[in-house]
C-alpha cells in the first residue's frame, strides 16, 4: 500500500481509493453521467433536425408536423390513458408470443445442441427462417387463422423462435469444454449434466438470444398489428393504421414515437437488464 | 501400504492397489498429425500413496490423468481405479461462475444426493479446512488465484472419493502462494489418507510434494525412470534433502529431453 499513498491530497481520500480500486466515486458518478447525456444529446439532435425540415417547408404541415405539436399529442394520449390501454393490449399479445416462441425456440435449441443429428438436419431450414421477413408469413397465416389473434401470434412465434433457439445453440458451443469436464467427473451426466451444468453456463448468451428474439418478434408485432387489426381490440398497431385512414399526422407520429419507446424499453429495461445482471454476477460485467 | 490387523500385526501388500495401468497407449489425432501420447505406460499406484508424475510439456501427463479420470478412453491397454469415479483438479479451477463458493463445493454433494443438512454440516468443515470459511458466499469471480485453487480443492475433497487427481493445479501461482499450498495439500492429504496423482513439470514441486515420483519421456510417452521419496514430512521446498532430490530429477529430465530429440534426429 506504501506506493499506493504517495502524492497523497489528504489521507482520507487517499486510502479509500486504494482498496475500492475501480469503484472510486467521482468516476463512476461522472460514467453514469455520460451514460445519460449522450443519448439525450442524440435525442435532441434528432428533434432539431426534424424541426429544421419541417421549416423547411419539404412539406405541408399536415402531412409532416414539427415535434413540438407531435409530443403535445403524445402527451395528450397518455393522459386521457388512451397509450395504457393500447400498450396493455399489444403487450399482452407480445408476452403471450414470447412465451410460445421461449418455449419452441428453447425447446428446439436444446433438441439441436444434444443431437447432432438434429442440429444438422435444421441449422439450415432455421438460419433460413431467421432472414426471411415475418411479414411474408402473413399471407398463410390469414389463410390458414383468417383474421384473427392466431394470425397475429403466428407470425410473431415464428419471428423470435428462430432466435431463441440460434443463441441457445450457440451459446451452448461456447460452453468451456472443461467445465463440463468437471461437471462429468462429479457425477453429472446427460439431463442432469445438462440442467445444472451446460445451461447455466450458457445462460448469458441464452438470454442474448432472448433479446433478439424479442426483436423480431415485436416487428413481426407491429406488423400483424397492422395488417390484421380487430376492430374491437385498439391496439398499438390499429392506432397507426386509423390515423393514417384519417390523415391524422399528428397521431401517427404520436403513436409511432409510442411503438419507439417501448422497444427500447423492453430490450434496456427487461433483456439488456437481464443479461447484465448475469454478467455481473459472473465478473463479466461491472457491478451496479 | 501397510494396513493394521485385527490382532495388532502389520501386514504389507493385502490392500489392491488404488490405481492399476498395464500397457496403456493412447493415440491422438489421425493419418499424418498422428501423436502417439502414451505408450505401453505400466504403473501401480498404491493406497493412500502420494504420487508425482513428472515431464517435459507435451509428454503426456494430462493424456494419462484423463485417462485415469475416466474422460478419455485408451487406444489400448488395460486401466483398474478402486473406489470409484476418482476426483480431479485442474490448472484452472474450473468453478461454476453462476455459482457461490459454497454452492459449488455442495455440487458434488448434490450430485451423490446427500440431503441439505448434511451437505451445510459438510461444506463448513472443508471450507474450514481449506481456510476458506470467511469466503462462502462470494463467487469465483472475487477470488483470488490462489482462493481459487483452494476452493476447487474443496470441492474435489466434497466428492469424497478415494483418489484425487490433480493436473499442474498451482501452475499458474506465484511461488510464495504454491508454497502455502503444498504446506495445506500435504496437511490434507495426510489427514484424509487419500490417494494423490499430482502432475508436474516442475522437480522442485515433485520432490517437495511426493513420496515417488515417475519421470516421463516425451514422444512416445513413457515411463522413464522413478524415484522414492525418503524425506520426512512435513517437508520444506528449500530443505536440503528436498533441493537435492530436486537437482537429481533436473538433471535426470535434461537427459530424458536430450535422449528424446536426439533419438529424433
Ligand atoms: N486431443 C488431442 N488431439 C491431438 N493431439 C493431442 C490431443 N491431446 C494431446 N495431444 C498431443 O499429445 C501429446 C501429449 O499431450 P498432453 O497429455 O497434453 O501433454 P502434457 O500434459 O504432458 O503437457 C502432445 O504432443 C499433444 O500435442
Ligand atoms: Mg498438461
Amino acid at each position: 500500500m506504501a506506493t499506493l499513498m504517495a502524492q497523497p491530497k489528504s489521507s482520507e481520500s487517499v486510502a479509500p481509493r486504494a482498496f475500492a480500486g475501480s469503484r472510486e466515486p467521482t468516476q463512476s458518478v461522472s460514467r453514469s453521467r455520460r451514460g445519460v447525456v449522450a443519448p439525450v444529446l442524440a435525442v435532441v439532435v434528432a428533434l432539431a433536425l426534424w424541426q429544421l425540415i419541417v421549416w423547411s417547408g419539404w412539406k405541408p404541415e399536415w402531412v409532416l408536423p414539427g415535434p413540438l405539436p407531435v409530443l403535445r399529442r403524445l402527451v395528450e394520449e397518455l393522459v386521457s390513458g388512451e397509450v395504457a390501454s393500447a400498450a396493455r393490449i399489444t403487450l399482452a399479445r407480445a408476452a403471450l408470443g414470447m412465451t410460445i416462441a421461449t418455449l419452441i425456440g428453447t425447446s428446439l435449441g436444446v433438441c439441436m445442441a444434444k443431437s447432432s443429428w438434429v442440429r444438422n438436419a435444421l441449422s439450415g431450414l432455421i438460419a433460413g427462417l431467421q432472414t426471411m421477413p415475418s411479414v411474408s408469413w402473413f399471407p398463410l397465416a390469414i389463410l390458414l387463422f383468417q383474421l384473427g389473434e392466431e394470425s397475429i401470434q403466428f407470425v410473431v412465434v415464428l419471428g423470435a423462435a428462430p432466435s431463441i433457439a440460434v443463441g441457445l445453440v450457440s451459446a451452448v458451443d461456447h460452453v468451456p469444454p472443461l467445465l463440463v469436464r468437471v461437471g462429468r467427473t462429479m457425477g453429472a451426466r446427460g439431463f442432469v449434466l445438462f440442467r445444472r451444468v451446460i445451461f447455466p453456463a450458457a445462460l448469458p448468451g441464452y438470454v442474448a438470444g432472448l433479446k433478439q428474439g424479442w426483436a423480431f418478434s415485436w416487428r413481426s408485432l407491429m406488423a400483424g398489428e397492422l395488417m390484421v387489426f380487430l376492430a374491437d381490440r385498439p391496439s398499438i398497431g390499429a392506432r397507426l393504421h386509423f390515423a393514417r385512414e384519417l390523415s391524422d399526422a399528428e397521431g401517427l407520429l404520436a403513436w409511432m414515437i409510442v411503438v419507439l419507446s417501448i422497444g427500447i424499453l423492453v430490450d434496456l429495461a427487461v433483456f439488456g437488464r437481464l443479461e447484465h445482471t448475469l454478467r455481473a454476477r459472473r465478473g463479466l460485467a461491472e457491478e451496479h | 501400504m501397510s494396513v493394521l490387523r485385527s490382532d495388532g500385526t502389520q501386514s504389507v501388500e493385502l490392500a489392491p492397489p488404488a490405481v492399476l495401468v498395464r500397457g496403456l497407449s493412447r493415440r491422438h489425432g489421425r493419418g499424418e498429425q498422428q501423436v502417439l501420447a502414451l505408450d505401453g505406460i505400466d504403473l501401480e499406484i498404491a493406497q493412500g500413496e502420494f504420487l508425482c508424475l513428472l515431464g517435459a510439456s507435451g509428454c503426456g501427463k494430462s493424456t494419462l490423468l484423463h485417462l485415469i479420470a475416466g474422460l478419455d478412453k485408451p487406444t489400448s491397454g488395460e486401466l483398474r481405479v478402486e473406489g470409484g469415479q476418482p476426483a480431479v483438479m485442474f490448472q484452472d479451477s474450473a468453478l461454476f461462475p453462476w455459482l457461490t463458493v459454497a454452492e459449488n463445493v455442495a455440487f458434488p454433494l448434490e450430485m451423490r444426493g446427500a440431503s441439505p443438512a448434511r451437505r451445510r454440516e459438510r461444506v463448513a468443515e472443508l471450507l474450514e479446512l481449506v481456510h476458506l470459511d470467511a469466503f462462502a458466499a462470494h463467487r469465483p469471480h472475487q477470488l483470488s488465484g490462489g482462493m481459487r485453487q483452494r476452493a476447487a480443492l474443496a470441492r474435489a475433497l466434497a466428492q469424497d472419493a478415494r483418489v484425487l487427481l490433480m493436473d499442474e493445479p498451482f501452475a499458474a501461482l506465484d511461488a510464495m502462494l504454491r508454497d502455502l499450498l503444498h504446506d495445506e495439500l500435504e496437511r490434507i492429504w495426510q489427514r484424509t489418507g487419500l490417494t494423490v496423482v499430482f502432475v508436474t513439470h516442475n522437480p522442485r514441486e515433485a520432490a517437495r510434494l511426493a513420496d515417488r515420483v515417475i519421470v516421463l519421456s516425451s514422444r512416445p510417452g513413457r515411463v522413464a525412470d522413478e524415484f522414492t521419496v525418503d524425506v520426512a514430512r512435513p517437508r520444506r521446498i528449500d530443505a536440503p534433502d528436498v533441493s537435492r532430490l530436486a537437482g537429481r530429477l533436473t538433471d535426470r529430465l535434461k537427459e530424458i529431453i536430450r535422449g528424446d530429440t536426439d533419438g529424433a534426429a
